[in-house]
């Protein structure tokens, strides 16, 4: 489809023998919010290490903003404008919260102007982001001795200082309490509300139907590596097939925690 | 580990930085050359061109996690560069003696430009530092690292020594280049010139722990830290971590190279263990001893561990082997933060030898800083 921001066409990629993904296709566009749900092992950590140019399909295509993702390194793909967040928060536990921002948002200076301090726009960007993501009182902190929450907030953080136009966010309220399941969701919320502007599209992966809920978004469920059903969450929720192979599952649990 | 203070407290240990900086260099400059003997200033300055090595060592391993245990290979390269210019200028334009030896009749072509000292200066550093830059690319771009990395560079040193001791007719073999007798047609063995050598070694040093402590201070030091502490969110956050490595490596590199360069006019010989696998384990051994990922640790262990060689050896030929591996093994075991490392946690002992002061109520954490539990929400 021209105009998508992301562009996933007939991929396909398997270890060992076994399909991980099969044909699949997924169009994604500027600033949509989308949710990839499905059982484990479905796929969906793959597909996102085949946007992000961590792993190289077998076959297929793969277009990010009219350029092939499939021919760039994660560097070069990062530096136009996608951000990966990984499942286990990854940030640099030696450097403070405002050096690991830092770090992140430096990527467009080249060798000396990385031993001069950082110019206005990457500091102004710095306080936007630590406002956003509610670490301004940890700023001097090692991320090291941050909560696991708080480390999720920072590795989100990170990746707003490239101002990306595409999040891709691998379970980001894995493991979180109630309570920081609900700031991770308003900061999600923070964040569309600045990026419609700005056209900034996010795809998650996600396990917690409640959390998935609190938004108004499109929701693709993956199985054995195929899309199965695309569509509203409550559409997606009624589908026979979904119900069988995900959500009955669940259902019949009571809570997606029982499962 | 890279310790954080608050602004003020940042400030005030640069002003103390600073008068300590200055101490040193008077000291150094001006106190020891009057107050030592030749022979004791000539040991001292050969400490200081292994400090210069440690610091490099200590850029590429204590804040990159890159470690090299063929350090030595650097250094030899740059005492060879300026050996063949000492050389060069002994033998007054005719053939160097070992080359007769070995049955060679004219100067090899490379040799040539080695005659000019600035020449001779420049590649003790560059092609130490290009050959690093170029190893510290190759190996992350094979994505080698971690301990297969440092078994490497260990291979990478004895295949040096291997190599200069085949070529004996251009290297001078096991002997290496000896029988220097000059250096900018002054007399080597001259008591003022070996004072001037040691001067200029201390300048060095001192320019090159500036220029390592902007490097570590700048966000250049902190992406090294950031490589160190995770690759791969390093390069997907837009940058290249194979560039980051070949230029900390070649950095690393060219600071052996130049200490390589002064200390072959010091010590008056440079010789295939210059390069070697043992000189390149100790250059390991002098920064963790001194506290890695601190600079002035570096520098202090490089110090602190040859004069320590030097004084057991004096007393005790057979032993100071022994000593060194115990040293090394009590800096591990006891103080992993090095000599640094004990330093700091001084005022924390004596806290705790202290009376012990009413300790205020112990805060509770509301909301828990702990991870939660892992909750199961996977289906």
């Amino acid at each position: 489809m021209s105009g998508a921001l992301l562009d996933v066409q007939d991929v396909e990629i398997s270890f060992d023998g076994i399909k991980v993904l099969d044909r699949l296709s997924l169009q994604l566009q500027p600033g949509e919010l989308r949710f990839l749900i499905g059982p484990n092992g479905a796929g969906k950590t793959t597909l996102l290490d085949v946007v992000s140019g961590k792993t190289r399909p077998h076959s297929g295509a793969v277009m990010f903003d009219g350029h092939n993702a499939l021919r760039l390194a994660p560097n070069r793909l990062a530096r136009l404008g996608m951000g990966r967040k990984f499942q286990t928060p990854a940030v640099f536990p030696s450097l403070t919260v405002w050096e690991n921002l830092e770090a992140a948002g430096s990527f467009r200076d080249r060798g000396l102007d990385l031993l001069l301090p950082a110019r206005g726009r990457i500091v102004d960007r710095l306080l936007e982001v630590l406002e956003i993501t509610g670490l301004g009182l940890q700023a001097q902190e090692r991320a090291g001795v941050l909560s696991h929450g708080q480390q999720q907030w920072l590795e989100i953080g990170m990746l707003l200082m490239h101002s990306p136009k595409l999040l891709l966010l691998d379970e980001p309220v894995a493991g979180l309490t109630r309570a920081e399941r609900d700031r991770t969701s308003a900061l999600l919320h923070a964040i569309r509300g600045s990026a419609t502007a700005t056209g900034c599209a996010i795809l998650i992966v996600e396990h917690d139907m409640a959390f998935v809920r609190q938004f108004e978004a499109t929701v693709t469920v993956l199985h054995q590596g195929r899309v199965l059903v695309e569509g509203p969450m409550a559409t997606v929720q009624a589908d026979e097939r979904v119900i069988e192979v995900y959500l009955g599952r669940i259902e019949t649990g009571g809570t997606a925690e029982a499962a | 580990m890279i310790v954080r203070q608050t602004q003020s407290r940042y400030a005030a240990q640069r002003i103390g930085g600073a008068a300590l900086a200055v101490l040193a260099l008077v000291i150094l400059l001006l106190v020891l050359p009057n107050a030592l003997s030749p022979f004791r200033l000539n040991l001292v300055g050969k400490y200081l061109c292994y400090a210069l090595v440690a610091l490099g060592l200590d850029l590429a391993w204590g804040y990159a996690g890159l470690l090299s245990l063929g350090q030595s290979v650097y250094f030899g390269l740059g005492a060879y560069a300026f050996g063949m210019y000492l050389k060069m200028e002994s033998a007054h334009g005719t053939l160097p003696d070992f080359m007769g030896w070995s049955g060679l009749d004219a100067l090899p072509g490379y040799w040539r430009p080695f005659n000019d000292p600035v020449f001779a200066l420049a590649a003790a550093v560059l092609v130490p530092a290009g050959l690093a830059a170029l190893f510290g690319y190759l190996m992350s771009r094979s994505r080698v690292s971690g301990v297969y990395f440092s078994i490497i560079t260990q291979a990478l040193a004895f295949i040096a020594t291997t190599l200069f001791i085949g070529q004996q007719p251009f290297t001078g073999g096991t002997n290496g280049l000896t029988n220097f007798g000059t250096i900018f047609g002054q007399p080597l063995k001259e008591a003022a010139v070996q004072t001037q050598l040691f001067r200029v070694t201390v300048v060095a040093l001192a320019l090159c722990l500036a220029v390592a402590l902007w490097l570590a201070r700048s966000r250049f030091g902190r992406l090294l830290v950031a490589m160190r502490d995770d690759e791969q969110r390093l390069r997907f956050s837009g940058y290249n971590p194979t560039l980051l490595k070949a230029a900390v490596f070649g950095i690393s590199g060219g600071m052996a190279g130049l200490a390589g360069a002064l200390f072959a006019p010091q010590v008056g010989i440079v010789n295939p263990d210059s390069l070697g696998i043992i000189l390149g384990i100790q250059m390991v051994i002098w920064v963790a001893v001194g506290g890695r990922g601190t600079l002035i640790g570096a520098l202090l262990g490089a110090v602190a561990v040859n004069a320590t060689q030097s004084a057991v050896s004096e007393s005790f030929p057979d032993l100071w082997q022994y000593a060194i591996g115990a040293l090394f093994v009590a800096s591990v075991l006891i103080f992993p933060g090095g000599l640094v490392g004990a330093l700091r946690s001084l005022p924390a002992l004596g806290r705790k030898f202290a009376p012990p002061r009413p300790k205020p109520a112990q805060r509770e954490h509301p909301g828990g800083t702990d991870p939660a539990p892992a909750e199961l929400v996977q289906v």
